[in-house]
């Protein structure tokens, strides 16, 4: 099932949607890449709450959509990672460095427009 | 063939939803809860990814055990692919000759307490998995 992508002002916010397939997740990075020029998005929020597990290829993948997004001018943050599947994530020696995560959608929210404003107030 | 076992062709990558599934369900049946469900499903994620990246089929079968008093899941991994030419290497973190981070095969290895891995070139790949109720 493809992942549905929601536009919200200058955001772009996908909810993964249970038992994704690799095509869908590659469907999701090629529509954000292209939808980040359509809409001239600055961030995108990727919920991944409703995902029971993260493996070393589901993270690869989020972790690419972020660096894809980040070279089309915008910046990512994953929210919504289950205890379960962080501790499982650790013990597998998964990380997500460099990439901005939240508790859930309202902290990335936050999160992401504070990011977005404090480049704009010419921070990096 | 034991009535207990549960069997998942792994095929494509959506079989790799199916077997992570059954894998939960029947640690639930064990005894397991929790973090370790999550843990459990994570690493047959990772050998069925291995199946379906290097091996294109295989299967993996699902069984309770027991050692004593304390119960557990066994996990075999199975696939008739090309084979793993150098163990060491593909146990080794960061290596990787397909589309991953090259942390599968230890990183399955580091979420169970046991992992043996027998892989005969031309042949196949048998990875054998298991863990127990703590």
């Amino acid at each position: 099932m493809p992942v549905p992508i929601l536009k919200q002002g200058e955001i772009l916010i996908a909810s993964m949607q249970s038992n994704l397939n690799d095509q869908d997740l590659m469907q999701l990075k090629d529509e954000i890449a292209a939808k980040i020029g359509r809409f001239k998005s600055r961030g995108v929020v990727l919920d991944v709450s409703i995902l029971d597990v993260l493996d070393s290829f589901a993270t690869r993948t989020l972790r690419s959509i972020a660096e894809t997004a980040r070279l089309r001018g915008a910046e990512t943050v994953i929210v919504g990672i289950q205890p379960d599947v962080a501790i499982a994530m650790v013990q597998l020696g998964l990380t997500l460095d460099g990439i901005l995560t939240a508790l859930d959608f309202e902290e990335g929210l936050d999160l992401l427009l504070a990011s977005i404003e404090g480049s704009r107030q010419g921070g990096r | 063939m034991d009535a207990d076992e549960t069997h998942v062709r792994i095929d494509r990558d959506g079989d790799i939803i199916a077997a992570r599934q059954k894998a939960r369900e029947l640690a639930a049946h064990v005894g397991f809860s929790g973090s370790d469900l999550t843990i459990i499903a994570t690493a047959i994620s990772e050998v069925a990814r291995n199946i379906v990246v290097y091996a294109s089929h295989g299967e993996i079968v699902l069984s309770a055990v027991q050692r004593g008093s304390q119960r557990g899941v066994l996990v075999v991994a199975r696939d008739d692919g090309p084979g793993i030419p150098d163990i060491e290497q593909a146990m080794r973190d960061g290596f990787s000759t397909g589309k991953s981070l090259g942390l599968g095969l230890p990183g399955a290895k580091r979420l169970m307490d046991e992992f043996e891995i027998a892989s005969e070139i031309g042949k196949g790949t048998t990875i054998t998995m298991r863990k127990w109720t703590r």
